[in-house]
């Protein structure tokens, strides 16, 4: 009951911050700095309303430090895309041409992603998006303009991959979402263990819609199978009926499960005491990590919204803490200078420093790895370190010839 | 061998739930021919009320059983609530006019219930005592899971003693055969729809509440069921409980063994079936014809080509719109722009509904093709824009072609839906086929050319031709092929019999709706420089259809004005709050009750009304 009067609460803070401009909490002067940022903020309130929160910080946090270029501060026009591509690139227009916005950022989803990258790039708008995880935005159809921060499904693949590597399971099964994220992430993972470890074979995969997964006959279809392991790329409500219905007809029984993304706040802890124990996943675990930047950040953030950060939360603070960097690099807001300074830009994230590389635009943030379990009735991490993304990306040869396609 | 066993067991626990669904859905229509969009809503709301009160009282099986009737009891009474408090209001109106008011109360309860249990995913508890699984020949299977094979039958079972041996069921079947004699016999009609609305609903709160052990209660859970609700009431007939039973027996299956031969179809696998059961049999399994439902547009005042000054009101606005760039600034052209591409829309899908009596749930699917005609032309053949945009309404209307030649063999609430599933086939095709549409990360760099890159320029470009094309449908509208089409939705036995080959001209409608809503989309395509799939998914053929009856369906103007009317609201909204799909909602219901003919429709009464004092 408590939490969910937070909950409201907060999204009512949260409203009324994203409809008013943003307070100055120190004597700035001059013309605010307008950043346009986009997200589906009702589609997917679960994971964009804590990545809100990460960036309302990040930009209390600039301005309350005097703002930027000699004292302007930063005001951020938020809009929701309804989770739809066509209504992103409406919502981008209108913030390039009513709102003057000097630069872009946001969303969640690849394709919204992708059309506000090529929305960007032809309108010569730095866009930094926050979320996609699609190689693709940065990759085959990255562009001048378009600079991502996540780590993307092939380096969380790939993070993954080495752990695996390590299993003697030879027989692997594959459940994926059936769209790009789950078909790329499936490739991308057989791929690059069967370089590793030429003696794995692929018995069974399932390609379950996203959000409409038959638990009871997929989690028996991938049993039939008697695989060694299994990769999951599900996610969210369809990855707690996967646990739930594996668990009742013995799936995961002496059976290691390799999973991206499960070890996300946001994917783990609605589970509760059912998160699944000993599986090898990606995630943040937030409690644990006691650097003195995710400390900082973890406190900031705690006492400002009253409840712990997520990965979302992690994201959006970054990313506004990057743009801000970028900006002061620049000296400007001048578009052409701000893609400049963003192209190598060293900024310092809570998983430590991060690096957007001038070769491809990806961020070099990366991910923690570690095993889940269940710890007083709730989901988290253990035997956990830190992946940086740098060392899970492919040649450089081999990324300049996928963006040269 | 127990493997099998064990996965048809698991189609037929999936089965239970689709059925306690649609079962409410069919009763729903059958009785009150209300296509019922909300009623995923109520079995989300049955989800979360009950993962409320299974989170108190859920740990004694008492206390489980109990919170699931009452959540059961609970949405049942919402549900007559909207029928007390909306749609009593709206029997007058054209049909499908309930269809707009029901969604807005799919965009309120979307918004309330994020607001009342948050946004995150809730994980319920599980029914106490039924926890583990039994070993069935050697494999594990979920002893809920039996429950709910059980359960199915026996509401079935339960189902069919209402309503074969108690009064009440009497006067509901009656009212279900002939509602005027059974109003004319003494029957209040509005007290016995309030009672079929809360049976309906109370049904799709009770699959709801079953669910909590099984899954996440999600915002996600209303859209996810109601489309698969309606495939299961067409197939099995529309009305026939048994029917529904059988289909969800059969799609619970299909689904279960689906996944094993081909584990990529899961996309489309319902609709491919839904299309072939149609094709072959008109009323679904188990339906009969005379259960089938009118066609779906009720005939209203003929329309009459304006005399004096309203003649030329088209032409009027045409040429007001192309002074706007003169004063309005770069967004505004925008918006515009997208606002006459889904006038076009709109008024294609108009052509089929308001003159043709043929609902469409599919209208997406055209404008999508369209906007993927002139995306593909682009990448694969380098094509120039004017080129491309001539691809748009031929890729389009080509498959409305295609499509329209099966769909107009079947009428009312089966011609909707096999239009659906046509939709939902071309979707996932273009969704999954990567080589050539880049599957759901779509097609990018789709911009115009230099001359008319300009917000104006391209302005200009849709004004001449959407507008151009809105008004040849006007013209066809008083054309005798507009008569003919008319003539065949009043009555189509008389047309028959006069000599018009009535399907005929249903074909060559739908391919033009087709082709004009192609060209929309290719012009949609190269406004927004990027194409995905989306563009021709559910919500978007949704959309197009509450643009019309927003608009009013009885007017050639009311198409225009919903889709105005809609996207302004929209946008404006969006752009305001996070709360926009309540606001919409709220709004929608409003202009219901306020303009039951629609909005175009009550501002030509009031203009009548003037002109006869």
């Amino acid at each position: 009951m408590n939490r969910r009067h937070t909950l409201l609460l907060l999204g009512a803070a949260a409203l009324f911050a994203a409809t008013q401009p943003v307070a100055s909490y120190a004597q700035t002067s001059g013309e605010p700095i307008r950043v346009g940022e986009v997200n589906s903020y009702t589609g997917l309130p679960a994971f964009t309303i804590p990545y809100r929160q990460g960036w309302q910080l990040a930009v209390e946090e600039v301005n309350g430090a005097g703002g930027l270029l000699g004292g302007r501060k930063l005001e951020v026009v938020s809009r929701d895309d309804a989770g739809k591509p066509d209504d992103a690139v409406r919502v981008a227009q209108e913030m390039v041409s009513n709102e003057k916005v000097a630069l872009l950022a946001g969303t969640y989803f690849s394709h919204v992603g992708l059309a506000v990258a090529d929305f960007a790039a032809r309108n010569k708008v730095p866009f930094v998006a926050a979320e996609p995880l699609t190689d693709a935005i940065t990759w085959t159809k990255g562009n001048r303009y378009t600079f991502r921060l996540r780590p993307s499904t092939y380096m969380q693949a790939a993070m993954l991959v080495e752990e695996a590597a390590k299993l003697p399971a030879k027989r692997w099964a594959t459940v994926a979402p059936n769209y790009e994220y789950g078909q790329s992430a499936v490739s991308w993972f057989k791929q690059l263990l069967q370089e590793k470890r030429p003696d794995v074979e692929f018995v069974a995969e399932q390609w379950p819609v996203q959000g409409k997964l038959e638990a009871g006959p997929t989690v028996q279809a991938l049993a039939a199978a008697k695989p060694d392991a299994i990769f999951n790329v599900t996610f969210g409500a369809d990855l707690a009926k996967f646990v739930r219905e594996g668990d009742g007809r013995g799936l995961f029984r002496n059976r290691p499960v390799v999973s991206l993304l499960t070890g996300e706040p946001e994917y783990l802890e609605p589970m509760k005491d059912e998160a699944p124990e000993g599986w090898i996943v990606t995630g943040y675990p937030w409690d644990q990590i006691d650097t003195p930047e995710h400390k900082a950040f973890r406190d900031a953030y705690q006492a400002r919204f009253k409840e712990p950060p997520r990965q979302g939360s992690v994201v959006g603070y970054t990313t506004f803490k990057a743009i801000a960097a970028a900006i002061d690099k620049a000296g400007s807001t001048d578009p052409e200078k701000i893609v400049d300074a963003l192209s190598g830009l060293q900024v310092t994230s809570p998983f430590g420093p991060v690096t957007f590389r001038a070769l491809d635009h990806q961020a070099t943030m990366g991910a923690y790895v570690g095993k889940t379990t269940v710890k007083d009735g709730r989901g988290t991490m253990k035997d956990w370190h830190y992946a940086d993304g740098a060392k899970y990306l492919p040649s450089d040869e081999a990324v300049a010839k996928l963006r040269a396609e | 061998m127990s493997f099998y066993l064990v996965q048809f067991l698991s189609g037929l626990a999936t089965a239970a739930t689709l059925f306690l669904v649609s079962s409410g859905l069919t009763i729903v229509f059958g009785v009150t021919r209300i296509v019922n969009f909300a009623h995923g809503s109520f079995y989300m709301l049955g989800a979360y009320i009950g993962w409320s009160l299974i989170e108190r009282w859920g740990t004694t099986p008492m206390g489980f059983w109990g919170g699931v009737a009452l959540a059961s009891l609970a949405v049942g009474l919402l549900g007559a609530l909207m029928e007390v408090g909306l749609l009593r209001r709206l029997y007058r109106s054209p049909e499908l006019f309930q269809l707009l008011a029901t969604f807005g109360v799919v965009l309120i309860v979307q918004d309330v219930a994020s607001a009342a249990w948050g946004a995150e995913d809730l994980l319920g508890r599980r029914a106490p005592g039924l926890k583990g699984s039994v070993d069935i020949l050697d494999q594990p299977f979920p002893l809920y899971d039996l429950v709910l094979i059980g359960l199915g039958p026996v509401v079935l079972g339960l189902l069919w003693l209402l309503f074969n041996r108690t009064r009440w069921g009497t006067l509901v079947r009656a009212a279900t055969q002939d509602r005027e004699m059974a109003s004319a016999l003494g029957v209040d009609p509005a007290r016995l729809f309030t009672g079929v609305l809360f049976l309906g609903s109370a049904l799709a709160g009770l699959g709801g509440a079953l669910q909590v052990p099984r899954e996440a209660v999600t915002l996600h859970m209303d859209m996810a069921i109601v489309v698969e609700a309606f495939v299961v009431v067409v197939v099995g007939g529309m009305g026939s409980l048994t029917g529904a039973f059988v289909a969800s027996l059969l799609i619970g299956q299909l689904q279960a063994f689906g996944i094993l031969i081909f584990p990529q179809i899961t996309l489309v696998l319902v609709f491919l079936f839904m299309a072939v059961v149609l094709v072959l049999r008109p009323y679904g399994l188990l339906g009969r014809a005379e259960d089938a439902p009118p066609t779906a547009a009720s005939t209203g005042p003929p329309l009459v080509l304006a005399s004096g000054l309203g003649r030329w009101a088209p032409a009027l606005l045409l040429a007001a719109l192309a002074l706007v760039p003169l004063v309005a600034g770069d967004y505004t052209l925008i918006v515009l722009t997208e606002v006459i591409i889904l006038a076009l829309v709109a008024a294609s899908l108009h052509l089929l509904i308001g003159l043709g009596g043929l609902v469409s749930f599919g209208h997406a699917a055209y404008f999508g093709l369209g906007a993927y005609g002139a995306a593909l032309a682009v990448k694969h053949l380098a094509a120039p824009m004017p080129l491309a945009l001539a691809a748009a309404p031929l890729l389009a209307g080509a498959g409305a072609l295609l499509a329209g030649w099966f769909c107009v063999r079947r009428s009312g609430l089966y011609f909707a839906m096999l239009t659906l599933a046509f939709a939902q086939i071309a979707w996932s095709v273009v969704f999954q086929w990567y080589g050539v549409t880049g599957g759901d990360n779509g097609i990018l760099g789709v911009w115009p050319p230099g001359w008319a890159s300009g917000k104006a320029a391209y302005y200009w470009l849709t004004l001449a031709l959407a507008g151009g094309t809105l008004l040849l449908l006007r013209r066809a509208a008083f054309a005798p092929f507009g008569y003919t089409l008319r003539a065949g939705r009043d009555s189509a036995l008389r047309a028959e019999a006069v000599g018009i080959d009535v399907r005929r001209h249903q074909w060559l409608a739908f391919a033009l709706a087709g082709a004009s809503a192609g060209l929309a989309g290719g012009l949609y395509a190269f406004s927004k420089g990027s194409v995905f799939p989306t563009l021709m998914a559910v919500p978007v053929s949704v959309d197009a259809l509450v643009m019309v009856l927003m608009g009013g369906i009885q007017t050639l103007s009311g198409p225009v004005v919903g889709a105005a009317v809609f996207h302004l609201l929209e946008t404006q909204a969006m752009s305001l709050t996070d709360w926009w799909r309540l606001g919409l909602g709220l709004v929608i219901v409003l202009l219901v009750l306020v303009f039951p003919k629609g909005i175009a429709g009550f501002a030509r009464d009031l203009w009548l009304r003037r002109v006869d004092r």
